[in-house]
């Protein structure tokens, strides 16, 4: 025996440590699912934490209205499964009250819409520690986030004064309206949740697999035809082959260009992946090079 | 074969060439993605460089790139077929000690930049003082921008003597160095020829091939209660588990183990997860143990061998490293985590400042400011089961928490026989 953790152990006990400490010092803490590859690798990290106890708090999913329907489909049955109550933050809910504004043009992305929706759904809740699965290898801004990473009234992040974290223990104080956002996969990566799944036999969303589609391509990225988005004159709609790499809103995702059809030719493909999960299919982070850090200042995921 | 992780901090002054040679290891692991490459390179070309600015690559938050430093611990990510590394990137700004405390408490190894052209400076010993009472197992010195001194081994050897003599004041880590060039890649992830002198691999060898599977103490049991796990629902009605990260030593179903505060021990029956019960736990798995009796366990607890217990004291002395805005004075009241425990604490006494550049001992300090580190005495509301941090950095590591602004003002390393004391 050489008591050395491979990797994914080593990665799982640390978030399900993360899971446990958070379970034992918050009230009411909420895990943020958007039936995505990452959450969807939270909630099974979590099942782990508590076994044979069911996960002690419900899921959340702030619903952009212009989600893919297979990965909505997919979030009721998993979070059915559970036993888990979900709640629902809805954006369109938001644009009807008028706390925030449909934007038009080119890019008529929901995306930072979410964050008002989110902090909405937070404060009516009472949230105070919410998880989420954001990795520190998405995003240059992301590489300095916390796994404890503090909120202030506001829902705001404050990168130049975060609270330094040592060894496995965490500040877990808040005031009342305050909240914890908390990420228990801080230091995967793509290539590691991929490999997760596999490990699990997780089941993902369709849309992470090769499917033909209809698509058009816009700025260089290849959307899906969906019902919020006409392609203009110049965009011809045509049928491909793709895959998602990501799952955010119809409007804003891109596919890629690929025939990788299961879990094990995904790993395959990022392994060798010369692009960014972001860079190569999120037109919310192509806005500018600091997009991420101003969206998470405001209080995006 | 699996691979396992290594965990590595790097520390060096402005301009050693930090970012440079994290930039350099990412790119030449082939762990840059192209869309980050053209983003950097407009950036170079925009700022008027010829080339591509590898330190760009790790530059993280907007007001760092504007200031054009790095203020903050930043994580980074690559991984080789034999590891998978993460990177505690660690600013060498004499305010940011804090950041370079924080970054090295789950470091296996630093990295320590020196230039070559500017040999050992004073940055570099706070820096060795730094990782040493951090308890990093492993250093490495990397010797940086060999190229400006015409790969000379002469100045090599005599940056290394004097790092080594320095070094052999602080508590023994394993010291390797390393002559590079960041800049252009020599002996970075591949033997330079420029340098045949050299006798040891390159660093990226170094960082594949270091054993670390050693350091984490295996001896003394160590398992802090974290949550109790009760389904109190159908097939689990009477299931009750005591769940927890193991911090020292191991631990197989049968064993006996005692039980802190109460004094009382038991027998582990299983040892759960939901993929089925282990036959040995050790640091750092996290697990639910079965017990064979009914005891009174809580969150906080401890549980280790009936003939090899942590201290359990209210009284604390430690090396603490100050990162509040207020300076830390003696009779103020703090909140302390240890483990999974949090207890309330009076700071009794500040016996010294540790100077981190002469290691001279201030006894005649009233406070200690931001950045400081010094020697403490802390009264806690509740005992402490803890340990030397020499002999364990998991139950002889505490967080220091300022109970009216909830911010994290220090960290502190439980002093004992055998540390840096
Ligand atoms: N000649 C030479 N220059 C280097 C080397 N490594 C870094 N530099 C330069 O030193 C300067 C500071 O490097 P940087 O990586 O930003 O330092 P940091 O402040 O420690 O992160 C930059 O101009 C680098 O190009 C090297 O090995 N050789």
């Amino acid at each position: 025996m050489d008591y050395q953790l491979g990797q994914l152990d080593a990665l799982e006990s640390e978030a399900i440590h993360v899971f446990r400490e958070v379970a034992a010092e918050f009230e009411r803490p909420a895990l943020l699912f958007s039936g995505g590859k990452d959450s969807i690798v939270l909630l099974r990290l979590a099942e782990k934490a508590f076994w044979p106890a069911p996960i002690p708090f419900p899921a959340v999913h702030v619903d952009t209205g212009h989600n893919f329907p297979e990965v909505l489909d997919f979030r009721d049955r998993r979070v059915d499964e559970l036993g888990m109550r979900l709640v629902v933050g809805s954006v369109q809910a938001s644009i009807d009250a008028g706390r925030v504004a449909e934007p038009g043009g080119r890019w008529p992305s929901r995306n930072r819409l979410q964050t008002t929706t989110l902090l909405d759904t937070i404060a009516e809740h009472r949230f105070d520690a919410v998880f989420g699965g954001a990795r520190r290898d998405e995003d240059k801004a992301r590489a300095k986030e916390r796994v404890f990473s503090f909120r202030d009234e506001f829902g705001q992040w404050d990168p130049k004064n975060q609270r330094p974290e040592l060894w496995n223990l965490f500040n877990t104080r808040i005031r009342k309206g305050e909240h914890i956002r908390v990420f228990p996969l801080s230091n995967w990566t793509e290539l590691d949740v991929w490999q997760y799944i596999e490990r699990e036999r997780l089941e993902v969303p369709s849309i992470y697999f090769a499917h033909a589609r209809r698509v058009f391509e816009r700025d260089g990225m290849l959307l899906a035809e969906n019902p919020y988005l006409s392609p203009g004159p110049d965009e011809p709609v045509y049928r491909t082959t793709v895959r998602f790499r990501t799952v955010g809103d119809m409007t804003c995702t891109g596919a890629v260009s690929s025939a990788a059809s299961d879990v094990d030719s995904i790993i395959k493909e990022i392994a060798v992946a010369r692009t960014t999960e972001r860079g190569a299919t999120r037109a919310d982070d192509r806005a500018s090079e600091a997009a991420m850090e101003d969206r998470k200042r405001e209080g995006y995921f | 074969m699996t691979m396992d992780i290594l965990r590595f901090a790097t520390a060096g002054s402005v301009d050693d060439g930090k970012s440079t040679l994290v930039g350099r290891l990412l790119y030449d692991s082939k762990s840059i993605f192209e869309d980050q490459l053209d983003a950097v390179e407009r950036v170079s070309l925009a700022r008027g460089n010829d080339r591509i600015d590898l330190a760009l690559l790790t530059d993280g938050l907007r007001a760092e790139r504007e200031q054009g430093i790095t203020i903050d611990v930043a994580y980074r990510y690559f991984a080789t077929p034999k590891r998978k590394f993460i990177i505690a990137d660690t600013p060498g700004h004499v305010q940011y000690t804090r950041n370079m405390v924080t970054g090295a408490s789950t470091a296996d190894l630093a990295i320590v930049l020196v230039d070559a052209t500017k040999g050992v400076l004073e940055q570099s010993r706070r820096h060795a003082v730094l990782l040493s009472l951090l308890g990093v197992p492993h250093i490495v010195v990397c010797v940086n921008k060999m190229d400006l001194v015409g790969y000379s081994q002469e100045v090599f050897e005599r940056i290394k003597d004097e790092f080594t003599a320095f070094a052999a004041k602080l508590t023994a880590s394993d010291v390797t160095f390393v002559p590079i060039s960041a800049l252009n890649g020599d002996n970075v992830v591949a033997r330079s020829p420029e340098m045949p002198w050299h006798e040891g691999g390159s660093l990226l060898h170094l960082l594949e091939t270091v054993h670390i599977a050693s350091d984490r103490n295996l001896v003394d049991l160590r398992f802090p209660v974290q949550y109790v796990i009760r389904p109190q629902t159908g097939d689990h009605r009477d299931y009750r588990g005591y769940a927890g990260q193991l911090a020292g030593g191991t631990l197989r179903p049968g064993d006996e183990v005692l039980h802190l505060p109460s004094g009382l021990t038991t027998r582990v029956t299983a040892i759960d997860t939901l993929d089925g019960p282990v036959a040995e736990a050790f640091p750092p798995m996290s697990v639910t143990l079965r017990l064979a009796d009914d005891i009174d366990i809580s969150r906080g607890d401890m549980l280790c061998r009936p003939r090899n217990a942590p201290s359990v004291t209210q009284d604390v002395d430690l090396m603490v490293c100050w990162m509040g805005d207020q300076p830390m004075r003696p009779q103020s009241t703090l909140t302390v985590k240890h483990t999974t425990r949090t207890a309330r604490a009076q700071v009794r006494d500040l016996h010294y400042r540790l100077d981190v550049h002469t290691l001279h001992r201030d006894q005649d300090a009233g406070v200690l400011r931001r950045n400081e580190i010094g020697r403490v005495s802390l009264r806690v509301t509740r005992p402490l089961f803890c340990d030397p941090y020499s002999r364990n950095r998991l139950t002889g590591g505490v967080i220091l928490i300022d109970e009216a602004t909830n911010a994290t003002v220090g960290a502190g390393m439980i002093t004992g026989s055998g540390g840096l004391d």
